[in-house]
C-alpha cells in the first residue's frame, strides 16, 4: 500500500470518526498537543486501524511516534 | 425545615420529545406503544414496546460526550437540557454554582451485551473501544450528565428497580431539605433497545395482546394480561424554595412529601401493605390527609398481581374520598427505572393545565378495582395536590406528594 493511500485513509477517519478539523492534519502536527488525541481517543484509533488496515497497534512500537507524519510512516511500514 | 420546589422539567418519551408534545399526547390520550420487529427475531414472547426515537446528538454534543453515552444517557441528556432551559439555568450558572445530580437507572444492558459480543468476535477487549466502560456502568447516566453539564454537587445514581426515578426525587428532597444542597437535577432514565429487556420478557411479564398495541397496556382492567415496556428519560430541577424565589425562578410545584418502604417478602410479588405504608408516610411527610389528594398517578403497570395489590391499598386509603386515579402507563407502557420521574413530569403537566390524563383501556373493573374512581377518559380538573406511586422488584416502594405552591 502506497503512503498516499495510507494518508487518505487515516485523514478520512481522523476527520469523520475522531472529528478532528481537516485543516489541522499536517505532517508535522503533534498527535497529542496539536490534534488533541488523548489516551481514550487512541483506544478508538487502535480499533479503527485494525478494522481498516488489518493489524493491531502495539503501544511499544508507538513510543517514538509523535507527529502525524510519523504515524503515516508507521502504518505504511506495518502494512507493507 | 427548608421547602423544596420544582423549578424546571424536561421529558423525552414515547409520548413526545419535549414538554409541549407530551402535554398534547396526555390530553389527547394518545398511546405511544407499538411493535418492535427486532424483538420477534430475537425470540421475545412479546414484541410490544413504547416507541422512542433516538435523538440526533451530533452538533449538540462533542464526540467524547457522545461516545460515552449509552441509549438511556442520550435520552437523559435531552430531558435534562430541556429541564435546565425550563428552569432558566445556563452553563454560566452551572459553572458558578454547585448543582447536584441524582438519577434513577438500573441497567445499561445493551452496552454490556455489545461489548461482550465484540470481545467474543475479536478475542481482544481493546476492540470494545473507549466508550464501552462509560456506557456499561449502572451510573452511566449521572457520570455523563455531571461531565457534560459541569456539575459539582451530589452526583450518584439510584438503583431501585421500577421505583428508581421516584426515589431519586425523594432523596433529592432530603438533600435540599436538610440544607446540604440548594439545587439538584433529579430524574430517571430507561433504555428501550431490544437487547435491554429480553430477560424481563423471559419471565412472562409482558402483554401479548399484539393485535392492537394501543390496547395492550390496560392498568386495573379486568382483561389485562401483562405490562408493556417503555422508556426514555425525565428530569426535574429541585431547588430550595428561598433560593428559587431569590433568583426569580418560575416555581412549578412543591415536592411536599416522600414516603418509602420495603416489603421484606417475595422478589417479584408486590404488597398492598408495603405500598400503603409508603403512601401513608408520604402523606404524613407532606402534612396532608388522604382527603386532600386531588389526583393519584398510580404505579399500576397492567400486570395481574401488581395492579390488584395496588388497588387494594388505594381502596383502603382513598375510596371514601372518591379520589380520581389514572395510570399513565396505559399510554407509555411501563417506563421502569424512569417511571417514578416521568410520572411526576406527566402529573405536573396535568396540574399546570387543569386536566387528568386518562387510564386508557379501563373497560371493565375487576374485584379489586371496582371501588376505585379510575378515570377512563380525559377530564378537566383543578389539581392542587397529587400523589404518585412507584413500586419495584425486591419490594421497594416509593410515594411522592406534590403540591401547587401557595
Amino acid at each position: 500500500m502506497q503512503r498516499e493511500e495510507v494518508i487518505k485513509t487515516v485523514n478520512h477517519f481522523l476527520v469523520e470518526e475522531i472529528e478532528i478539523e481537516e485543516g489541522l492534519l499536517t505532517e508535522g502536527a503533534l498527535l497529542k498537543e496539536d490534534l488533541g488525541i488523548d489516551s481514550l481517543d487512541f483506544v478508538d484509533i487502535v480499533v479503527i486501524v485494525e478494522k481498516n488496515f488489518g493489524f493491531k497497534i502495539k503501544p511499544e512500537e508507538m513510543k517514538d511516534v509523535k507527529t502525524l507524519g510519523q504515524f503515516y510512516d508507521y502504518i505504511t511500514q506495518k502494512v507493507n | 425545615m427548608r421547602r423544596v420546589v420544582i423549578t424546571g422539567m424536561g421529558i423525552y418519551s414515547c409520548l413526545g420529545k419535549n414538554l409541549d408534545e407530551v402535554r398534547q399526547s396526555l390530553y389527547a390520550g394518545k398511546s405511544g406503544i407499538g411493535i418492535d420487529p427486532m424483538r420477534k427475531e430475537y425470540g421475545y414472547r412479546s414484541p410490544l414496546t413504547g416507541i422512542v426515537e433516538r435523538p440526533a446528538l451530533k452538533g449538540l454534543l462533542d464526540r467524547r460526550s457522545r461516545v460515552c453515552l449509552a441509549e438511556e444517557g442520550e435520552y437523559a441528556y435531552m430531558a435534562t437540557a430541556e429541564a435546565l432551559r425550563n428552569a432558566g439555568i445556563d452553563m454560566d450558572y452551572l459553572e458558578k454554582n454547585e448543582v447536584g445530580v441524582l438519577f434513577g437507572n438500573d441497567s445499561s444492558a445493551k452496552a454490556v451485551i455489545e461489548a461482550h459480543t465484540t470481545a467474543m468476535q475479536y478475542k481482544d477487549t481493546q476492540m470494545m473501544g473507549s466508550g464501552a466502560i462509560f456506557q456499561s456502568m449502572n451510573s452511566t447516566v449521572t457520570m455523563n450528565l455531571s461531565t457534560i453539564f459541569k456539575l459539582r454537587g451530589i452526583n450518584m445514581t439510584i438503583s431501585a428497580a421500577c421505583a428508581s426515578g421516584s426515589h431519586a426525587i425523594g432523596l433529592g428532597l432530603m438533600f435540599i431539605r436538610n440544607g446540604l444542597q440548594d439545587m439538584i437535577i433529579c430524574g430517571g432514565a430507561q433504555e428501550t433497545h431490544y437487547l435491554s429487556m429480553g430477560s424481563f420478557d423471559g419471565i412472562g411479564a409482558f402483554s401479548i395482546r399484539v393485535d392492537d398495541p394501543t390496547k395492550a397496556s390496560r392498568p386495573f382492567d379486568r382483561d389485562r394480561d401483562g405490562l408493556v415496556p417503555g422508556g426514555g428519560a425525565a428530569a426535574v430541577i429541585l431547588e430550595d424554595y428561598d433560593h428559587a424565589v431569590k433568583r426569580g425562578a418560575h416555581i412549578i410545584a412543591e415536592v411536599a412529601g416522600y414516603g418509602f418502604s420495603s416489603n421484606g417478602a417475595n422478589i417479584s410479588q408486590p404488597s398492598d401493605m408495603g405500598s400503603a405504608i409508603a403512601m401513608e408516610r408520604a402523606l404524613k411527610d407532606a402534612g396532608v390527609a388522604a382527603k386532600d389528594i386531588d389526583y393519584i398517578n398510580a404505579h399500576a403497570t397492567s400486570t395481574l398481581q401488581g395492579d390488584a395489590f395496588e388497588a387494594m391499598a388505594l381502596d383502603h386509603l382513598f375510596t371514601p374520598y372518591h379520589t380520581p386515579i389514572s395510570s399513565t402507563k396505559s399510554m407509555t407502557g411501563h417506563e421502569c427505572w424512569m417511571a417514578g420521574a416521568s410520572e411526576i413530569v406527566y402529573s405536573n403537566l396535568m396540574m399546570l393545565n387543569n386536566f387528568i390524563a386518562p387510564n386508557l383501556n379501563f373497560e371493565n373493573p375487576d374485584e379489586y378495582s371496582k371501588n376505585l374512581n379510575i378515570v377512563p377518559h380525559t377530564i378537566e380538573k383543578e389539581i392542587n395536590t397529587y400523589l404518585s406511586n412507584s413500586f419495584g422488584f425486591g419490594g421497594t416502594n416509593s410515594a411522592l406528594v406534590i403540591k401547587k405552591i401557595k
